[in-house]
């Protein structure tokens, strides 16, 4: 059975998310900040056939969960309902949106890093470097010369291995980075990834000018 | 159709003084050219001159007689909508009701801190003073309780504007919320939109949905959009001319700390920016008018401290090529 997919979030990206979930597939739940009902008409428009949950029912029933909040609402995601799911972090860091924050202010660790400390679980990091109307915009079947690549950074391989799934039946090619720290280089402003439309062999040969090496298969 | 532009007031090389006189005497230009609306951004930043967007506007409306004077927009989660509200009420007084308030986020945080608002509590400040904003329009004597401001018990909030109605629109950024607290209060929506415009079509579609299921009439609702534009003689030459300034302009996001490569730009110009020939302008906005079916749009037109002389060229391309086709052709 296709992996249950929750969405945390249901701003721009969340509903791109959500719906693309949908589209693959794959049995999807998202959740606001506040009572799912509010969410009818949003996820009608955007996402029909998701369902709309409070973010601890829509974690606890699902195998992945993205977090796709402001990281100044981080704190108010349940962390508790996370634990034993792949989880996977599509936030940045934006000072325009979120204010400065002094848990990512100047850090030269992975943000990802950083959540997966204030949460608590293993988080793998993915979509964060390609902007809601790339994501929506961008998706080809496999096998699409002009495919676009996603990259998903993390240390555990079998969560790694889901996101890729999830992240191929959505319309783009995985390339996984290992470990978790190494998706630095996909942040706003840390190379020119973030943004960028690359294709598999474009974003590996990026990485390479970089010197990260990518990981071979999911470890 | 209404065409108008927009400017945060970037500060570019010059003066605060020559660029606040450029700024008014180009609103001028736009009046006689024939243009609808001009609205002015509100920023706490050194590298914008207009934090009191009201005050220029003030200036404008004495050597304008036609064009509507707008904000884009108020930042009024660390505002005071009574005083926002008497300002752009005395404001549509001497400008002979050509007022109008654009109440949004806006691009930064610093008001926050200058005004002692805390950020964290954004959604609330917004929305409280959105409606109270909303009220304030529509009624002289208002009584409101709420959280972020004093109660108000049936107090008279003066002048009254010259309008039977100052308009405030919402403006919105992409995020669905914001659409949806739009059409629920029936307030007119403006979308800012800088490339593809077809992803706001979901946004617009929850806009009518929401103000339909709360009881609106339809035929008071309206959609705006705008974004940044640079109109040149050419297609290449706009790009070529346009890109350093936009390229810089741009590093003030986190995504592009050394400037926006050339790459993304390119791209950018072929998912939809509004920069090119007057022909390629008057098409993407064509293009807004189909997909979203805005009645009114605005270019910020004067974006990353251009010198005032390529402003002023592609204002005029935009008020004498671009505007008056885009009006026949929408007709
Ligand atoms: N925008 C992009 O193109 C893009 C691309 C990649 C990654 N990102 C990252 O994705 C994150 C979200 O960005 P966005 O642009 O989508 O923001 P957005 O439009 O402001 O949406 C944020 C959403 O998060 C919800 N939320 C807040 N706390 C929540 C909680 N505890 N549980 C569930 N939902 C919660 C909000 O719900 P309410 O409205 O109910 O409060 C809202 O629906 C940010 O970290 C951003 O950097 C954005």
């Amino acid at each position: 059975m296709s992996a249950r997919v929750a969405v945390l979030g249901a701003g721009k990206v969340g509903t791109v998310l959500a719906r693309l979930s949908v589209a693959a597939g794959r049995p999807t739940a998202i959740a606001g900040s506040g009572d799912p009902a509010a969410l009818g008409l949003i996820v009608d428009v955007l996402a029909p056939g998701a369902v709309p949950m409070t973010s601890a029912d829509a974690a606890a029933q699902a195998d992945i969960v993205i977090v796709a909040v402001p990281l100044a609402r981080l704190g108010t995601v349940p962390a508790a309902a996370l634990r034993g799911r792949v989880v996977v972090d599509a936030m940045n860091y934006w000072p325009p949106v979120d204010g400065v924050l002094s848990a990512w202010e100047g850090a030269t660790r992975s943000s990802s890093e950083i959540v997966r400390e204030i949460l608590g679980v293993d988080v793998v990091k993915s979509f964060n470097h390609m902007g809601y109307h790339e994501l929506d915009a961008w998706t080809r079947p496999a096998g699409d010369p002009d495919r676009h690549a996603l990259a998903v950074a993390g240390d555990d391989g079998a969560a790694m291995a889901a996101v890729s799934d999830l992240v191929d039946a959505m319309g783009f090619d995985p390339v996984p980075l290992h470990p978790l720290s190494a998706g630095r280089v996909l942040q706003p402003g840390s190379s020119d990834i973030f943004g960028a439309d690359l294709t598999r062999a474009e974003l590996l040969s990026t990485l390479d000018a970089l010197g990260v090496a990518p990981a071979a298969v999911c470890p | 159709m209404e065409l108008g532009i927009y400017s945060f007031g970037d500060s570019g090389t010059v003066s605060t003084r020559q660029r606040l006189a450029d700024l008014v005497s180009q609103a001028r230009y736009a009046d006689e050219a024939g243009l609808d609306v001009i609205a002015l951004g509100e920023h706490h930043r050194a590298d914008f001159t207009l934090s009191a967007p009201e005050l220029v506007l003030a200036a404008i409306s004495s050597v304008t007689e036609r064009i509507r004077l707008s904000t884009a927009v108020t930042v009024l989660s660390t505002a005071d909508p009574v005083r926002v509200y008497q300002q752009f009420a005395t404001l549509d007084q001497l400008s002979g009701g050509r007022a109008e308030i654009v109440a949004g986020r806006g691009a930064f945080t610093e008001s926050f801190g200058l005004f002692g608002y805390d950020l964290r509590e954004y959604e609330v400040l917004f929305d409280e003073k959105l409606r109270l904003l909303l009220e304030l329009a529509r009624e002289e004597r208002v009584t409101w309780r709420g959280r972020t401001r004093a109660p108000l018990e049936d107090a008279l909030v003066t002048p009254r504007a010259l309008q039977p109605t100052l308009p405030v629109w919402v403006g919105v950024g992409g995020t669905p919320q914001s659409a949806v607290r739009a059409g629920r209060l029936g307030a007119p929506m403006f979308v800012a939109i800088f490339t593809d415009p077809a992803p706001a079509r979901g946004l617009v579609q929850i806009y009518h949905r929401a103000a339909a299921a709360a009881g609106h009439d339809p035929a008071g609702l309206r959609v705006a959009s705008g974004g940044h534009m640079y109109v040149g003689r050419t297609s290449q030459g706009a790009r070529d001319e346009f890109y350093p300034y936009y390229a810089e302009y741009l590093a003030k996001l986190p995504q592009f700390p050394g400037g926006m490569p050339r790459e993304v730009y390119d791209q950018w110009i072929r998912a939809g920016l509004l920069v090119g020939s007057p022909q390629e302008v008057i098409d993407k906005i064509m293009n807004h008018r189909e997909l979203l079916g805005i009645s009114r749009y605005v270019g910020q037109f004067d974006v990353g401290g251009m010198p005032a002389g390529m402003v002023d060229k592609s204002l005029e391309l935009f008020a004498t090529e671009v505007a008056p086709v885009v009006r026949k052709e929408s007709a």
